[in-house]
C-alpha cells in the first residue's frame, strides 16, 4: 500500500512562504511527477513527503496515518537523490544491504533480497565493486536498487536522471517507468524536465511558487490547461499567447493556441506575419513568425514544408483548440 | 592539447627541483654532520664537509649530561595529550558547525582564527603570572592545556573543512535507509571523514611536538619537552655546536621518522577535496 494524502501541507523558511497550503491526494500504486521551474518548491514538497523537512502547517497522510514529527525512516519510503548518494566506502552490496542491515534483517534474507535487486538491475557483476569504479548509470541503478530493496510504500525520486547525458537519460527514463509499473509501488518523481514528466507520469502535479497550479493526467494538462501558467509551462514549443483584443475576442484577456494548432497558408486566411526564423529539424519544422500587432508567433509543421526566413505567410488557430483566459490568467471554460 | 616537453627541458627542470631540494636539506643534513664532529672540528674554517674525525662521543655527553629519555616522554606525553584533548573538543565542535551551521556559524570560526593572528608573546605575561599563582609552571598538565588551546583553531578549522566537504545526501540517504544519529556517525561518517581525521591528528601532533615558545617559557626540568632539551646546548657559558646538534638530531629524529612514514596521509589529507 502506499496511498499519499496532503492536506494544507505548508512549509516557511523564516518569513519566505515555500509551499502554501498543498493538498493533493496520491493514490497508491501511480507515478506521480512533480513538474515546475526552479525554486517552486517541488524539491521541498517531496523533502517534506521523505521527513527531511519538517512541515510548518498541515496534514501529511500516508495510508490514512498521520506521520508530520514521525522520522524519515519510519514512514516508509525510499528516496533516490540527485546526486545518488552512494555511501563511497561501501562496495555496491553494502550499498543496497544498508538499508536493510539497519532494520535489523538476518544475513541471510539481505543476502537473498540484494541479490534479487541486484539481478533486477543488472547489477550482479558489479556487487563487490566500489561506487568510484562505476560508470554514471550505474550508480544510478545502485542507487534505484537502494531504494527498491527495502520494498517501501512508495519510492521519492529527486530529478535523478538529471546527471546522465541525454541519451542515457532516454533509457533510465523507460527502465524507470518499467520498473515502477513492474513493481506496482506508488512513486513520486521530481523533474523540472517537462518531457519526463509528461513521458513517465500517471498524473502530473505542476507547481509554480510554492503553488499547485494543476493536478491532472499528462494530457489533461496538455489539452485542458487550467491556468496560463500550466498552458506555457506544457508542451513544446510554448503555447502562443495573444492579447483577446487584438485577435478579435475583446470578452478574453488572453487567448492560447498551441504552435501545433496554428494552420500554415500561403495566402489568404487568418494572421498574415513574415517568418523570421525556420528550424528544421528533419521530422518537424518550427516557424517563428513575426504578426505585427499579434507578436511573434511560433508555429510548427512538419518537415517538408518548405518556409524560409523572409516569407510572408497566414495562419489560422484551429478553432476547437483554443484556449481562452480571463485577466487573472484562470481558463475561461464555454 | 598536451603541451610539449622537449628531453632538455626535462632535465633542466628535474636538475633545478633536485637542486631546490637539496639547500631546503641542507640545514638538516649540516645538523647531522656537525652532530658527528668534534667541538673544535665544528668551528673549523673552512668547514669540512664528510672528511672528518668521526665521532659518536656528543651523543654520549649529550644523554649523560641531560636525560634524553625524560624529555622524550615528556615531548610524547604533551605532543599527545595536548592532540587527543584538541581532537574531542574539535570534532563535536566542526561536526556541529558543518552539518547544523546558524547565522553565527561563520562568526564563531573566523573568531577562532582570529585567536591566532595574535602574537603568542603578548600574552606571555598574563598567561605566565596565571600559571605561577595557579602552581601550573613547569607541568606537564600546564603545557597539554596552552598547546591544546593554541591548536584548537586550527584543529577545528582543518575537521570543519574535512566535514564540510561530505555531501549533505549522503546523511540524508542514510537517514532514510533508517540510520539513528549513533550509526550514521559509525557506519557513513567516520569512514568518510578518516583521511581528514588521521591528517589533522598528525599535523596538530606535529605542530604540538615542535612548539617552543610556550614550552621554553612555562617548563624548566621536570616537565621540559625536546624543545628545551634542545636549547639548553646554548647556554650563556658558549655555544657548544657539536653537541647542540647532537641534541637537535636526537629531538627531531622521532617527528621525522613519523612524517616519513605518514607522509602519504598527510598529502591526503591536506589536499583533501582538492581533486575529486
Amino acid at each position: 500500500m502506499g496511498q499519499i494524502t496532503l492536506q494544507g501541507v505548508r512549509k516557511s523558511f523564516g518569513p519566505v512562504n515555500i509551499i502554501k497550503d498543498a493538498n493533493l491526494d496520491i493514490e497508491n500504486g501511480s507515478f506521480v511527477v512533480f513538474v515546475g521551474p526552479s525554486g517552486c518548491g517541488k524539491t521541498t514538497l517531496l523533502r517534506l513527503i521523505a521527513g527531511l523537512e519538517d512541515v510548518t502547517g498541515g496534514q501529511i497522510l500516508i495510508d490514512g496515518r498521520n506521520v508530520v514529527g514521525v522520522p524519515p525512516a519510519k514512514r516508509g519510503l525510499s528516496m533516490v537523490f540527485q546526486s545518488y548518494a552512494l555511501y563511497p566506502h561501501m562496495s555496491v552490496r553494502g550499498n543496497i544491504a544498508f538499508g536493510l542491515k539497519m532494520a535489523g534483517l538476518p544475513r541471510s534474507d539481505i543476502d537473498r533480497k540484494v541479490e534479487a535487486a541486484a539481478a533486477t538491475l543488472n547489477l550482479t557483476p558489479y556487487l563487490d565493486r566500489k561506487p568510484r569504479e562505476l560508470s554514471g548509470g550505474q550508480r544510478q541503478r545502485v542507487a534505484i536498487g537502494r531504494a527498491i530493496v527495502r520494498e517501501p510504500k512508495a519510492f521519492l525520486f529527486d530529478e535523478p536522471l538529471s546527471n546522465l547525458d541525454a541519451a542515457l537519460r532516454v533509457q533510465m527514463r523507460m527502465e524507470v517507468a518499467k520498473l515502477q509499473k513492474q513493481l506496482a509501488t506508488t512513486a513520486i518523481y521530481v523533474t523540472h524536465d517537462q518531457v519526463e514528466a509528461m513521458t513517465m507520469a500517471d498524473k502530473i502535479v505542476v507547481l509554480n511558487a510554492g503553488n499547485i497550479e494543476q493536478y491532472g493526467s499528462p494530457l489533461e494538462l496538455y489539452e485542458r490547461p487550467a491556468n496560463l501558467f500550466v498552458a506555457g509551462f506544457i508542451g513544446s514549443p510554448k503555447m502562443n499567447f495573444v492579447p483577446g483584443e487584438v485577435a478579435g475576442e475583446p470578452s478574453v484577456a488572453t487567448l492560447g493556441v498551441r504552435p501545433e494548432h496554428l494552420k500554415i497558408g500561403k495566402e489568404g486566411e487568418g494572421w498574415p506575419g513574415t517568418v523570421s526564423v525556420a528550424e528544421h529539424l528533419g521530422s518537424d519544422t518550427f516557424l517563428y513568425v513575426d504578426a505585427g500587432k499579434l507578436g511573434l508567433l511560433t508555429a510548427r509543421c512538419i518537415g517538408e514544408f518548405n518556409f524560409k526566413a523572409g516569407d510572408r505567410i497566414w495562419l489560422s488557430p484551429d478553432p476547437a483548440r483554443l484556449h481562452r483566459f480571463d485577466k487573472d490568467g484562470v481558463v475561461i471554460r464555454t | 592539447m598536451a603541451r610539449k616537453v622537449t628531453a632538455r627541458r626535462v632535465w633542466v627542470s628535474t636538475a633545478a627541483a633536485w637542486l631546490f631540494g637539496f639547500l631546503i636539506f641542507l640545514p638538516i643534513l649540516w645538523m647531522v654532520l656537525t652532530s658527528f664532529k668534534t667541538e673544535l672540528e665544528a668551528f673549523s674554517m673552512p668547514p669540512k664537509f664528510l672528511l672528518f674525525h668521526w665521532t659518536t662521543e656528543n651523543y654520549a655527553t649529550v644523554q649523560e649530561r641531560s636525560d634524553y629519555f625524560h624529555h622524550a616522554v615528556n615531548s610524547l606525553l604533551i605532543a599527545g595529550g595536548s592532540t587527543l584533548i584538541a581532537m574531542i573538543i574539535a570534532i563535536p565542535a566542526a561536526w556541529s558547525m558543518a552539518f547544523a551551521p546558524t547565522r553565527r556559524t561563520k562568526d564563531i570560526l573566523l573568531w577562532m582564527l582570529s585567536t591566532k593572528m595574535m602574537p603568542s608573546v603578548g600574552v606571555l605575561l598574563p598567561i605566565y603570572l596565571i600559571y605561577r599563582d595557579f602552581g601550573l609552571l613547569d607541568r606537564r598538565a600546564g603545557l597539554v592545556m596552552i598547546l591544546c588551546l593554541g591548536n584548537l583553531p586550527i584543529v577545528i578549522w582543518m575537521l570543519f573543512t574535512y566535514f564540510k566537504e561530505i555531501p549533505k545526501d549522503i546523511l540524508e540517504a542514510a537517514r532514510m535507509d533508517g540510520a539513528t544519529i549513533g550509526r550514521e556517525l559509525v557506519y557513513v561518517l567516520t569512514p568518510m571523514a578518516i583521511p581528514g581525521l588521521a591528517s589533522t591528528l598528525l599535523l596538530n601532533f606535529i605542530l604540538a611536538w615542535n612548539e617552543a615558545f610556550w614550552t621554553l617559557n612555562l617548563s624548566t626540568s621536570d616537565a621540559a619537552p625536546l624543545t628545551v632539551f634542545i636549547a639548553s646546548y646554548s647556554s650563556p657559558e658558549g655555544l657548544f655546536w657539536a653537541k647542540l646538534s647532537a641534541a637537535s638530531t636526537l629531538a627531531i629524529a622521532p617527528i621525522i621518522i613519523l612524517g616519513w612514514f605518514t607522509q602519504r596521509q598527510l598529502v591526503r589529507g591536506l589536499t583533501f577535496g582538492a581533486v575529486k
